[in-house]
């Protein structure tokens, strides 16, 4: 309800050229979204947030899965481990974007190390390279949020039961088997729920590339997304109607793609993973 | 000949001697990876701003305090921290109280549309808030919210609440109703059962929901950054934005800051990991 209150104003606002002061008044239709699906720097904003959604999905996944398997294994320290990944999940992203500037800026650190290291050729304009910038930020927030789908796969390998790894391991199944053929099945329902949080928060990212991209790289589409779009457009620029018009393209994308996600993916898991307490 | 014969023959045995070096090298690595930027921050504080330009990934020499004494003495960094904390506090008290009282309800009480509300509440868990944002800004700014804490306050409360109520009834409705029971024999209404069994009981899921909702508020920036112009009522999050692109000259004060404003996320993170990390084992069990 306190979700679909707002959207519905939206819906009402987005059909007016509004500059947000007094009642709206000059009825436009459906012209604020037409405009927005010709405008090129929303349609980058379109790609950026695919890139972030499928990268997030492909990169962290594979990483967050072997480090969680690595995690799980018993031995001396392993809490502070643990506890050492999750560390960049827990800092606020303005926080995380302000860091990685700084560590980005020209001939700042990343560029020393990686030119000591023999790979100063590889050396980029980060984060102002109109062609470079979405991939830098996309590293970023993996580097960010890869602990977040290490928490979450780390709890749903505490449910596997040592019985069945102890029987796989009797059987005379070495530990690479154990992992390919009883956990990471029984990690399905896991795995699911984190690509779906995943999904919705990379649809809806802002604070980080707020902070992280310069407005001119942000304003020319490079580094922009649905969010800094909605929130340069309609906040700052002061386009209202427009604003409105964006973020209920956002919501909508955002939520047929929970809706398809849940209905092809979820379906089972949602019942019994988000309420497995209730039985 | 002898010393092989004493040693244990057992395969397991030396897959464990095998398998730990490594795993240690692949663990410290990636420890290293997820805190050397942070690590680095903090150092860098601790360094002049000549000093990094000069030799950016160099260690600091010698050792200057200055940049954490000027923040912390100078900048807005207590006022930001004192507003953070206030919303923070409001909003977990709130999510806490509101939804502990709507989970009692959902779980405990038996009602036409009980589930239809309680589906509801987790179809709000799909819900983009984000998208929300605009229309939130003008609503509050028709109720006159605009730059005070309730204007944070009100909406984090919000849109925590279903995720709080969906984590709570669980342990709610797991209560046996023997216990509920005995306590209304012993003269407990419904209220004293839920104030002096059923909040005992199930004590950390509370801690964890109000451990979630603690450090999102702590953490969030777009909606102070809407809301709250007003610069005494900036938080922590819009403190660091505003002094990283106030000062872009001053890299070390920038630093400091930066490292000052992930101390306390860092803290409450390291007392409260037990607690977050089993609030989403149980949100995750399948």
């Amino acid at each position: 309800m306190f979700v679909l209150v707002p959207m519905g104003f939206a819906v009402y606002y987005s059909l007016f050229r509004w500059r947000g002061v007094g009642p709206p008044t000059e009825f436009v239709g459906l012209r604020n979204y037409t405009l927005a699906f010709q405008d090129p720097i929303f349609l980058d904003a379109l790609r950026n947030n695919a890139i972030i959604v499928f990268g997030s999905l492909l990169i962290q996944g594979p990483i967050a899965l072997g480090v969680a398997l690595l995690l799980n294994r018993r031995f001396r320290g392993r809490a502070v481990f643990r506890l050492l990944v999750f560390v960049p999940y827990v800092l606020a992203e303005v926080t995380v974007g302000i860091m990685w500037k700084l560590l980005l800026t020209g001939d700042g650190t990343v560029d020393a190390l990686m030119r000591s290291l023999g790979m100063g050729g590889l050396v980029q304009a980060w984060l102002a390279d109109l062609d470079v910038v979405i991939w830098t930020l996309l590293a970023i927030l993996t580097w960010k949020y890869v602990g977040f789908a290490i928490i979450l796969l780390l709890a749903g390998l505490s449910n596997v039961p040592d019985e069945l790894t102890e029987a796989a391991a009797i059987d005379g199944a070495s530990w690479w088997q154990i992992q390919r053929h009883v956990t990471i099945p029984l990690l399905g329902p896991t795995i699911r729920i984190w690509m779906f949080l995943s999904m919705i928060g990379s649809l809806q990212i802002f604070d980080m590339i707020w902070v992280t991209s310069v407005p001119a790289v942000r304003s020319l589409g490079a580094s922009a997304t649905m969010a800094t779009y909605m929130v340069d457009n309609g906040f700052f620029a002061r386009l209202w109607g427009y604003g409105n018009a964006v973020a209920v393209i956002l919501f909508v994308i955002s939520f047929v793609a929970a809706l398809l996600f849940q209905r092809f993916l979820l379906r089972r898991d949602i019942e019994g993973a988000i309420t497995g307490r209730a039985k | 000949m002898a010393v092989n014969s004493v040693l244990p023959p057992s395969t397991g045995r030396r897959q464990v001697s095998w398998g730990t070096p490594l795993t240690y090298a692949l663990a410290l690595a990636i420890a290293a990876v997820s805190i050397a930027p942070v690590i680095y921050v903090v150092i860098g504080g601790f360094r002049t701003t000549p000093q990094i330009v000069a030799d950016p990934a160099g260690l600091p020499d010698p050792f200057v305090w200055d940049n954490y004494a000027r923040v912390l003495t100078q900048s807005n960094f207590w006022q930001q921290a004192f507003n953070s904390a206030v919303i923070a506090l409001g909003t977990t008290l709130a999510v806490v109280v509101l939804g502990l009282a709507a989970a009692f309800v959902l779980a405990r009480y038996s009602f036409r549309g009980r589930e239809g509300l309680y589906t509801f509440f987790t179809l709000g868990l799909l819900f983009p808030a984000g998208a929300a944002i605009l229309p939130l800004y003008l609503m509050l700014r028709d109720l006159n919210l605009i730059n005070s804490y309730y204007a944070v306050i009100l909406p984090q409360v919000a849109f925590s609440l279903p995720l709080t109520i969906v984590i709570l009834r669980p342990f709610l409705s797991a209560i046996p109703r023997e216990l509920e029971d005995a306590a209304a024999i012993d003269g407990a209404s419904r209220l004293g059962f839920l104030w002096r069994v059923a909040m005992p009981l199930s004590r950390p899921a509370l801690v964890t929901v109000g451990v979630l909702a603690f450090v999102a508020s702590w953490n969030s920036f777009l909606l102070p950054l809407l809301v709250l112009s007003d610069v005494n009522l900036h938080t922590l999050p819009l403190g660091v934005q505003n002094f990283s692109s106030q000062y872009t000259t001053d890299t070390a004060g920038v630093l400091a800051f930066t490292s000052l404003a992930m101390l306390p996320a860092l803290l409450f993170f390291t007392l409260a990991e037990k607690q977050i990390v089993g609030g989403l084992q149980g949100a995750v069990k399948g």
